[in-house]
């Protein structure tokens, strides 16, 4: 089971959205809450208590600063801060599936997801080592590679209400700043969002070609960012209508009148 | 091999869901507690809740690790070391309620005010205080005043709320949203939710703050402004505004006091008061006739630009202030610029954005209201610019008066309660006439002359004693701080160990981490908790606590009285208190205990009933001398404030069953809300759901909720007449007069249209040696939280580095991994930086309430907590450097008293990184042992 | 990346147990009786001892078995087929040679190839890796190879090959460092790629997604310093390659011998070490490491 299929049913995938995302960690403790009692093993936690508190999770939020070059209108820049969830991309050509001298990892054909069958684990790390992403996680007590399941035990699940039937992560996120859907299909809605705000791949050169994908952020300070340009057009918002308290309540004088 | 495994993609969730409260921060979410085999297997949103529509954060996610946490108190304790040592035994329930009543009692009989009660994050402060009141001692409050009163109190006396739970932007019509001093504040996943609402929109978000980080890193424009001048910089918005002419004239002129007259003869008692008809109704100017009228008369056309001559002394409509002030050139931009750390054209350019959104994409909403004039409107007008603050700007000496100027700004714009604008959420918007004024009147043996907390209207209602020393042991309502409507928790160790204003016997506290992060100068405060008099005894007697877990606070407390945890307890989030509504709805809700604790403890609430019945307190005992309720849950369905109303509105009992609002207590109340998924809700009809304070619709709706007992429109206070009402008896008129030494203070800082003045620690301390501002905020994942003990939550912060921006990063030639002292006129700490570029080139920050005590919340004494991480609260004095006057003065907002943490200037040295961060102390012995060293956290199968 | 010793000794040890019955197989030296005994406990003790020694990094060793199946496209899973054929097929060819008396030359090729086959498949385990600039480049299999046949060759006794191989392994273990230390700049993944945010500037780590350790640090993100790396290079160069060379040209004797393999198997285990703990891995970008 360790090639890949041909190809997939469907693709299903997150949509991040890094625009929106406001770095609070939501979706990754209830992933660690939903998966510590669901698919598999728990995830276990090393030291919890103690100097060196450890443990597995399938999803970790980093935080970047990125400091974008001077140019003419904007001479000093802001730097800008960008919080930055993680956890498995789904790839279609999945290097940690071929790794795997068991079988226990593998891609579903029906929809894409990339999943260990723990049971048949041998906990080599092999696959972890192909991920350049990061997204497979060895849990210490267990000894089986734990990873992100697209809550395969959720997305199809008849006792959830319908509504629900979404990654956990997707379920929680207090800003809406993920999305889930079907990106094999170009009428979906998170393809759709893809198309129109510019998603794009991580490591794009690993050729993995990761499902999941990043919505970049939006233009940060674009107030001052053309100063010729904004401020032609914000000047006569503030056209002064007196300079002096005096002339100010003779125009108000005037303009009640109008109202 | 090509076959997949067969997977079972439809397995068992749960045996069952429990809807109950969450309490991880104060957001008050609503939570589906999954059950397996009758425990906690899992914990997501509610959808159906109208808090957090089924999104849940960090925090919430991980109260399974809390409600499980090893440092949760396991049975009440007796000290028997020394106060600070840790050493307890446990006892009973009814002897730690003998015990508790023995020192009680005696106070209750002779001396109320020797007992001191202050609850910390309470949320259900109606009830705490109304013990508090049939208890007798005046000495009662909650956190605000170290959080943020300089927010509530600005709003409720500039326009009846302010932002958090009495209000929020509206989300959906929104175009321009700005931000003041915004970290993970109050109304954590409500802000995120709408902030993603906004971004789906594509609808602009300004954040104004030092420190990028969270909502400010995904705002389209960061200001990254100088701390504590939030107000200058809005005042100079105010001044391009108005210069420019862009006001909404008809807003301020029916529903602001700016066309209200004003007595404007220096030399009259009066002068600055407000000119009003022999009714006591504010009168303007009617457009129509030229002549005074009451502001609320059918017809009438409020002038801004009429002056009035009466009895040779002339009035002017508040507008003038307002144009005379603002227009100055100390409110330019230009004159500004340097302070704030924002350039002119910047200021300028947002300035033009705003009255771009605001006037020239107008929103009109075909919804006919009529208004408390009696006008019917065929349609709703909005600017849909809506604003939020938070600590940030208010956590300042100037605070207060940041506040009121964002108010001002949100007035002038004519963007409250309209359409795309701020929305107030019921009970809210709510005047300061028919909020309680501040009592404080004690009687042995007999309740409190009324609430303890209220909003004074002039110096009449300041809470002191016939010789004016301070009735109040935290000296709230005194002329040092008129106006602190929140109390002032931070001062009262402080106070009771100085004996000043009086002693105390007994300090009985809930959920206040006084000896550790809750408290400025942590060191002072351990010391003043330790300290003994002549005769050996402690100088604060006697010390009652009450918390589910092992903080650094039970080590300090001679008895504690054990809490549950937030699942296992009864609670409710109501309307008379702060409750969960949202702009369209009025709703409250509950906790109940969705497992039975495992321990000896009972909810604190409970346990104040206890006590209250065993001392027969008044309010709480029948006539025959029976006890009124057993337990919480009791209270919340058989209390009725006045009649027909009570702790919870929904499912009251009618003359035809159940209803809600108003109606006599329904013995199955509590089953019909976990029926309803632990809350109540009741939508407000779309034709009311704006204009609020205006609005007759709304009123009515209002008082058939219980909200109010009769409509009560109003005008918002842009001019609040009793900060001039303080002024003038500053300037010497009046019968109350102010100490000496205050009248100057009073005079520059209670201005009744907002200032802007430099924060007090500026003029204490030496800007040049002390040149950098220094913050704390706390990170989303433990806002509010007592995150640290939480296994799950600890690996996201478990340390907390000193954040440098670039200019002080490469002018001490710092590396990573290196470490610095950081100075304040008061204090000195060791601790490791970080480099951030996304940060206000003056200002430094780190996360706060990281750093724990070695010993506290069940952590190992090398956890990193305690070896890395640190507080700044060493650095922060509750009292300003001394004058020389022999006084002490507090580090608090003058108008307020709110402690203004974020006034902190510090200087920073490179220095050779040590073991541990500096301070430290002692290890505490923990009262319940450390936690184990692995968890493989399943419940089910 | 973390250098496991269990990696190190299983590679190290094994390499050359493989690289022995290479020279065994093929016939270059075709010992018999207690000599044939001792030549092939020697291998089989480092060959099996190695493939023991990269069990104990396994979560679950009671599962190894399972490995067997994915020969069609896990690297490590041809390994194991490979080794255990080898490992049966030589130990046919050395029944032979020991009980028999006889070398069965076709058994005896054939279990060379699959020796050679193995540290091949060992190699490819690590040259499959684009996670792993360092790795990721055909010469991993040559060094491999040629540490396995020369330290082969060295301890067959095979002066001549040996005298050939050991520069030539030299060599080309200095090239793989040259080349290596370019190769995470040159692999075009970078911060920029790795968060897709270098459009907008430069990026860099600021605060790590957890305070608290993972395993992704504790097995990716490994710093040697780099005075610290020269050494111990410097130590697998004269160890690994030079004493043994110079050894073979001095007059054979039973101890120089030995000392030439002891300090083969040392420089070898240095090379190991670095081969590993200079390795960086692509997932260090996201948390700003390298």
């Amino acid at each position: 089971m360790t090639t890949l299929p041909e190809t997939t049913q469907r693709k299903m995938g997150l949509v991040i959205d890094l625009d929106t995302c406001v770095g609070c960690h939501a979706c990754v403790v209830s992933c660690k809450g939903w998966n510590t009692e669901n698919y598999g093993a728990p995830l276990s936690d090393q030291d919890p208590y103690g100097d060196d508190p450890r443990g597995t999770f399938l999803n970790r939020v980093h935080s970047y600063e990125v400091q974008p070059l001077a140019e003419s209108g904007m001479p000093h820049p802001a730097a800008q801060l960008i919080h930055f969830p993680k956890s498995c991309l789904h790839c279609e050509d999945a290097p940690c599936v071929t790794v795997c001298p068991t079988g226990a990892s593998y891609k579903r054909v029906e929809d894409g997801i990339v999943l260990v069958n723990e049971s048949d684990c041998i906990g080599c790390g092999l696959c972890a080592w192909a991920c350049p992403y990061g997204a497979r996680e060895m849990d210490a007590a267990e000894g089986v590679m734990k990873k992100c399941t697209l809550c395969v035990d959720r997305i199809y699940n008849d006792n959830l209400p319908e509504e629900d039937r979404v990654p956990v992560c997707v379920r929680t996120c207090p800003a809406g700043a993920r999305h889930f859907g079907d990106l094999g299909d170009p009428e979906s809605d998170v393809s759709k969002l893809v198309e129109e705000r510019g998603g794009m791949d991580l490591m794009p050169e690993q050729g993995t070609k990761p499902v999941n994908q990043y919505l970049p952020p939006r233009p940060k300070d674009q107030v001052m960012a053309a100063p010729e340009a904004q401020i032609d057009v914000l000047a006569p918002l503030l056209a002064p209508v007196a300079e002096e308290p005096k002339g100010f309540i003779g125009w108000l004088d005037k303009a009640l009148e109008k109202i | 091999m090509l076959d997949q495994p067969k997977l079972d993609t439809s397995p068992k969730v749960s045996d069952e869901v429990r809807k109950t409260t969450c309490y991880m921060c104060a957001c008050r979410c609503g939570i589906n507690v999954h059950m397996k085999e009758g425990k906690v297997a899992y914990i997501e949103g509610n959808r159906d809740h109208p808090v957090n529509k089924g999104v849940l954060c960090a925090k919430g996610s991980a109260g399974i690790m809390q409600h499980n946490a090893p440092s949760r108190l396991r049975a009440p304790l007796k000290r028997v070391g020394p106060r600070g040592s840790g050493e307890f035994e446990e006892i009973s329930w009814d002897e730690a309620l003998e015990i508790a009543t023995g020192w009680l009692e005696p106070l209750r009989q002779e001396a109320p005010e020797k007992l001191a009660f202050f609850t910390g994050r309470d949320q259900s402060q109606s009830f705490t205080s109304f013990w508090a009141q049939n208890f007798g001692t005046p000495n009662y409050a909650a956190h605000g005043g170290f959080c943020s009163v300089n927010m509530a109190a600005a709003g409720i006396y500039t326009m009846g709320g302010a932002f958090w739970e009495f209000g929020q932007p509206d989300w959906e019509n929104t175009k321009l949203f700005m931000i003041f001093g915004v970290a993970e504040d109050h109304d954590s996943n409500p802000i995120k939710m709408g902030i993603g609402r906004l971004k789906e929109r594509g609808a602009k978000v300004i954040g104004v703050n030092p420190i990028r980080s969270g909502y400010n890193a995904v705002a389209d424009e960061w200001v990254g402004i100088t701390p504590g001048t939030d107000g200058l910089f809005i005042l100079a918005l105010v001044h391009e505004l108005l210069r420019a002419g862009k006001i909404d004239l008809r807003y301020l002129a029916e529903y602001t006091n700016a066309p209200v007259l004003v007595n404007c003869d220096t030399s009259s008692p009066d002068h600055g008061l407000l000119m009003r008809d022999a009714d006591g109704k504010l009168l303007v100017i009617d457009r129509a006739t030229g002549q005074p009228a009451p502001f609320d008369r059918k017809g009438v056309k409020p002038d801004l630009s009429t002056s009035y001559e009466k009895d040779g002394v002339t009035h002017r409509p508040v507008m003038h202030l307002l144009a005379e002030r603002y227009m100055g050139e100390d409110y330019a931009p230009e004159a500004v610029a340097e302070r704030c750390g924002v350039s002119a054209r910047r200021i300028r350019a947002i300035a033009a954005e705003l009255a771009r959104v605001a006037f020239e994409e107008e929103i009109v909403l075909d919804r006919e209201w009529t208004d408390f004039r009696g006008e019917t409107h065929k349609t709703m007008v909005g600017r849909p610019v809506s604003f939020h603050a938070m600590r940030g700007i208010s956590a300042h000496s100037n605070g207060f008066q940041t506040c009121r100027a964002l108010h001002l700004l949100q007035i002038l714009l004519g963007s409250v309660e309209v359409p795309g604008g701020f929305r107030f959420k019921p009970p809210y918007p709510k005047p300061v006439s028919i909020h309680p004024t501040p009592h404080s009147k004690v009687t042995p043996h007999r309740p409190l002359d009324g609430p303890h907390l209220g909003f004074v209207r002039g110096p009449e209602d300041l809470a002191l004693k016939e010789d004016g020393s301070p009735a109040r042991i935290d000296k709230a309502f005194t002329w040092e701080n008129p106006m602190s409507s929140h109390g002032l928790m931070h001062m009262v160790i402080s106070n009771a160990h100085a004996g000043d204003p009086y002693k105390i016997d007994t300090l009985f506290m809930y959920m206040a981490n006084m000896s550790w992060n809750s408290s400025m100068n942590t060191r002072g405060v351990i010391d003043m908790l330790t300290d003994k008099d002549e005769a050996g005894e402690y100088v604060i007697p006697r010390i009652i606590y009450s918390d589910a877990y092992s903080s650094e606070m039970v080590a300090y407390s001679d008895l504690i009285l054990p809490d549950t945890t937030y699942l296992e307890r009864h609670d409710c989030i109501s309307l008379l208190d702060r409750p969960i509504c949202e702009a369209d709805a009025a709703a409250d809700a509950i906790r109940w205990p969705v497992v039975e604790p495992d321990r000896d403890v009972k909810g604190f609430q409970t346990a104040l009933i206890l006590l209250a019945n065993k001392m027969g307190l008044p309010g709480f005992t029948n006539e025959d001398g029976s006890a009124k309720w057993a337990d919480y849950a009791d209270y919340m369905v058989n209390h009725e404030r006045k009649p027909g109303v009570g702790p919870l509105a929904g499912w009251r009992m009618g003359e035809d069953g159940p209803q809600h609002g108003r109606g006599a207590p329904n013995a199955s109340q509590l089953d019909n809300y976990i029926e309803n998924g632990g809350f109540f809700v009741s939508h407000i009809a779309e034709e009311h759901a704006y204009m609020k304070p205006w609005n007759m619709g709304y009123q009515e709706w209002a008082v058939g909720m219980g909200l109010y007992d009769s409509p009560q429109p109003f005008i918002f206070d842009v001019y609040v007449e009793t900060m001039r009402k303080f002024q003038l008896a500053a300037e010497g008129h009046g019968e109350r007069q102010p100490p000496e030494h205050l009248r100057e203070r009073i005079r520059a800082t209670l201005d009744p249209l907002p200032i802007w003045y430099p924060p007090f620690e500026d003029g204490h301390v030496d800007p040049v040696e002390y040149p950098v501002h220094a913050l704390t905020q706390r990170p989303m994942a433990m806002y509010h939280s007592w995150g640290s003990q939480n296994a799950w939550l600890r690996q996201i912060h478990g340390r907390n580095p000193l954040y440098l921006p670039t200019k002080i990063w490469e002018a001490n030639g710092f590396a990573d991994g290196d470490w610095a002292k950081v100075t304040s006129t008061h204090g000195e700490i060791t601790v490791p930086v970080a480099h951030m570029a996304a940060l206000n080139e003056n200002t430094v920050w780190t996360w706060n309430a990281i750093g724990k005590r070695k010993g506290a919340w069940a952590l190992e004494k090398d956890a990193p907590e305690a070896t890395k991480g640190f507080l700044l609260n060493h650095l922060i004095h509750e009292l300003l450097p001394p004058k020389g006057d022999g006084l002490r003065w507090a580090n608090s907002d003058p108008v307020t008293g709110q402690a203004a943490w974020f006034d902190l200037r510090v200087k920073i040295e490179k220095t050779a990184a040590p073991e541990e961060v500096h301070p430290t102390f002692a290890p505490i012995r923990s009262p319940v042992g450390t936690g184990p060293d692995e968890l493989r956290w399943k419940v089910g199968k | 990346m973390h250098p496991a010793p269990s990696v190190i000794v299983f590679t190290t040890l094994s390499g050359l147990g493989f690289g022995l019955l290479f020279w065994l197989g093929l016939g270059v030296i075709v010992p018999t009786g207690w000599v044939a005994f001792t030549f092939f406990v020697i291998a089989y003790l480092l060959a099996v001892g190695g493939l023991m020694a990269s069990t104990f990094h396994l979560g679950h060793p009671e599962r190894a078995l399972k490995a067997f199946t994915q020969w069609r496209s896990s690297w490590l899973s041809r390994e194991g087929v490979s080794s255990v054929a080898a490992l049966v097929v030589m130990a046919v060819y050395g029944a032979g040679l020991v009980f028999f008396d006889t070398a069965w030359m076709l058994v005896g090729v054939i279990g060379a190839v699959l020796s050679a086959v193995t540290v091949f498949t060992t190699s490819m385990i690590y040259t499959q890796m684009k996670t792993v600039p360092r790795w990721n480049t055909p010469l991993t299999p040559l060094l491999f190879m040629a540490i396995a046949l020369a330290g082969g060759a060295l301890l067959a006794g095979q002066v001549a090959i040996a005298l050939i191989l050991m520069p030539v392994a030299a060599a080309v273990q200095v090239i793989w460092w040259l080349r290596g230390d370019k190769a995470l700049a040159q692999s075009g993944t970078d911060m920029a790629t790795a968060t897709g945010l270098g459009s907008i500037g430069t990026v860099r780590a600021f605060e790590p997604p957890h305070t608290g350790n993972n395993y992704l640090l504790r097995e990716f993100v490994y710093v040697v310093g780099r005075k610290h790396a020269q050494k111990l290079r410097l130590i697998a160069l004269l160890f690994g390659y030079t004493v043994p060379f110079v050894l073979l040209l001095v007059p054979f004797s039973h101890i120089a011998a030995l000392v030439a393999v002891l300090a083969h198997l040392g420089g070898i285990a240095a090379s190991r070490w670095l081969f590993f703990a200079e390795a960086e891995h692509v997932v260090g970008l996201y948390y700003g490491k390298r």
